[in-house]
């Protein structure tokens, strides 16, 4: 990042609950403690970058929930995939999953959920930040990466850097775009089994894979409460051990949890397995009350639907 | 140091099944579990197999977290098929040998005040053990550690094992911020808090020392492997050395 090649995009007109810059993630640190963070949603976040003609990787705005209102500062191209958060621009329903032109001075607003939780917002050329730790990703509970490099969540009034290139027209009818998701619909998340399945109790297996799971209201970017069944587990606790992205741990309280990007490092409850990348993207896009099926799934399936993903965004 | 001093608990059903074993982390990562029990031993091992993977997985390898019995690989599932990198960890494993370079890494003194009003469990500790503060301190201060896990927090490093007589409970109901550089005790463990965070673990004093610093080349003092001790300073040094007199009860 040069001051040269970045300029001012957009300015936070209202700031809402919770809108933070997300890059791929924070990668090789892990060892020191310090979380992986990255787009809770990789498939809206990743689409949202090829719309915009992005690379893999580059910076993008996770909205979650809405009540945000940004006003341009420049013409900018942009686009938005993931929740639809009843966006509009100047009052008119802003188009998603495609690329858009915005005029200086125009707003946009994400409101509230309408479908799914997350938003992502990719400027042509990206928003840009300095890198803390190899990445901008922000992590507001270790005070890392964000706009600020503190890990702040966007503030009124904040004006948000974009690459100088944000202006440029972007080609419409790139690569087949998918229909936008329906996460309303109940959810299978498909979940590769761990080394600790067979110490949970037959009833407790049954039910994991054949009841209905809730999403509970705690839930956040650390990770995703489910409840329904107590799961019993013959094991009660493990010494601590490094944790994968969508581990589904299971505390004595046999109320599972996802493990999602702001996870903890390491830790030492007994766990079912671990939600694919898919899964765990398609869980964070689900409001509190909705439900879901966790449904078991293999190595080979799992790495075939995310080599498709990567596919279909190639340029 | 003899073997299973110290074990949080012991892999129910599982005791006996063969070690090493590599088990599934999801679509990106594989578990390598060398060791049931938690040992200084088990040191030299985790961080020469870490030292391999490095080599074998090259550019396809995103990330280590090396634990107290175990490493979890993370690596790039698009540039390395995930049974081809299993297949590189079995055939790691077959030859690995403890690195003892790894065993030992740097050794860290962290200059400690040792104090009620910045330690507010100190005199509570005490009396649970049936012992003087000064001999908690020493007690304390009198055992080199080794750094088994960093996690919870960028920085926050598990360190053990704690003399016998200092095991003491975490708190029932954990503080909602603990300050920046208290030094704690829970069970056979020490450590010392990078950063405000909520914790249960019972404070005895307060370093001076940096535990994470992003602008540090490496970010945290302290590494998986590394020597810690904790040095008593007194007031005027704690402070002449930068160290934060802000009391507990005015960050929780």
């Amino acid at each position: 990042m040069t001051p040269e090649d970045t300029v001012i995009g957009l300015r936070v007109e209202r700031a809402g609950p919770l809108a933070l810059l997300q890059d791929g993630g924070r990668f090789g640190v892990r060892r020191l403690g310090v979380t992986q963070g990255g787009p809770a949603d990789l498939h809206g976040w990743a689409w949202a970058n090829r719309l915009a003609g992005n690379a893999w990787g580059t910076p993008a705005l996770e909205i979650t929930f809405g009540g945000l209102a940004l006003v341009a500062e420049r013409d900018l191209s942009l686009a938005v995939a993931g929740a639809d958060l009843a966006a509009t621009l100047e009052g008119k329903p802003l188009p998603l999953w495609q690329p858009v032109r915005v005029r200086e001075g125009q707003t946009l607003v994400f409101a509230t959920p309408r479908n799914g939780l997350r938003a992502y917002l990719a400027v042509a050329g990206g928003f840009r930040a300095e890198p803390v730790l190899g990445s901008v990703s922000c992590v507001v509970r270790e005070g890392l990466g964000g706009f600020d490099g503190h890990g702040a969540t966007l503030a009124t009034g904040d004006r948000l850097a974009v690459s100088s290139d944000a202006g440029r027209r972007l080609e419409a009818g790139v690569a087949p775009v998918p229909a936008p998701p329906d996460y309303t619909r109940p959810a299978m998340l498909a979940l590769l089994p761990g080394a600790q399945v067979a110490d949970f109790t037959g009833d407790s297996l049954f039910a994991a894979f054949n009841r209905p799971w809730k999403v509970d209201d705690r839930a956040d970017r650390m990770g995703v409460r489910l409840s329904g069944p107590r799961l019993a587990c013959r094991i009660g606790s493990l010494v601590s051990e490094g944790i994968g992205l969508g581990a589904v741990q299971v505390p004595p309280d046999g109320q599972p949890i996802a493990l999602l990007n702001d996870r903890q490092t390491i830790g030492g409850y007994p766990r079912l397995g671990a939600l694919t990348p898919l899964a765990a993207s398609r869980l964070a896009q689900c409001l509190p009350g909705q439900e879901v099926r966790l449904a078991a799934t293999t190595g080979e399936r799992a790495l075939g639907d995310y080599r498709r993903l990567r596919r279909s965004l190639e340029r | 140091m003899s073997r299973g001093i110290h074990q949080e608990t012991e892999l129910g059903g599982r005791r006996g099944a063969r070690l090493p074993r590599i088990e599934s982390a999801g679509l990106d990562g594989w578990l390598v579990r060398l060791f049931e029990r938690i040992d200084e031993d088990n040191l030299a091992w985790l961080g020469a197999l870490a030292r391999r993977c490095e080599a074998a997985l090259g550019e396809d390898l995103v990330d280590l977290v090396p634990s107290y019995t175990t490493l979890l690989v993370t690596f790039d599932p698009l540039g390395l098929a995930p049974e081809v990198a299993r297949a590189r960890l079995e055939a790691l494993l077959a030859d690995l040998t403890p690195d003892p370079a790894a065993g030992t890494g740097q050794v860290h003194e962290l200059p400690t005040w040792y104090d009620p009003r910045v330690g507010p469990d100190l005199e509570g500790v005490a009396g649970h053990l049936g012992m003087s503060v000064a001999e908690v301190i020493d007690c304390h201060a009198g055992r080199e550690y080794r750094v088994f896990a960093l996690g919870f927090a960028p920085g926050f490093a598990f360190m053990g094992l704690l003399d016998e007589r200092l095991e003491v409970p975490r708190l029932s109901t954990p503080r909602r911020r603990v300050p920046v550089n208290s030094v704690a005790i829970a069970g056979r463990q020490t450590a010392a808090y990078p950063a405000v965070t909520p914790g249960g673990w019972r404070l005895l004093g307060r370093t001076t020392a940096r535990l994470f610093d992003r602008d540090r080349d490496g970010f945290s003092l302290l590494k998986v492997g590394d020597s810690v001790r904790f040095v008593p300073v007194d007031r005027a040094t704690f402070e002449r050395h930068g160290g934060d007199m802000t009391p507990v009860e005015k960050h929780s």
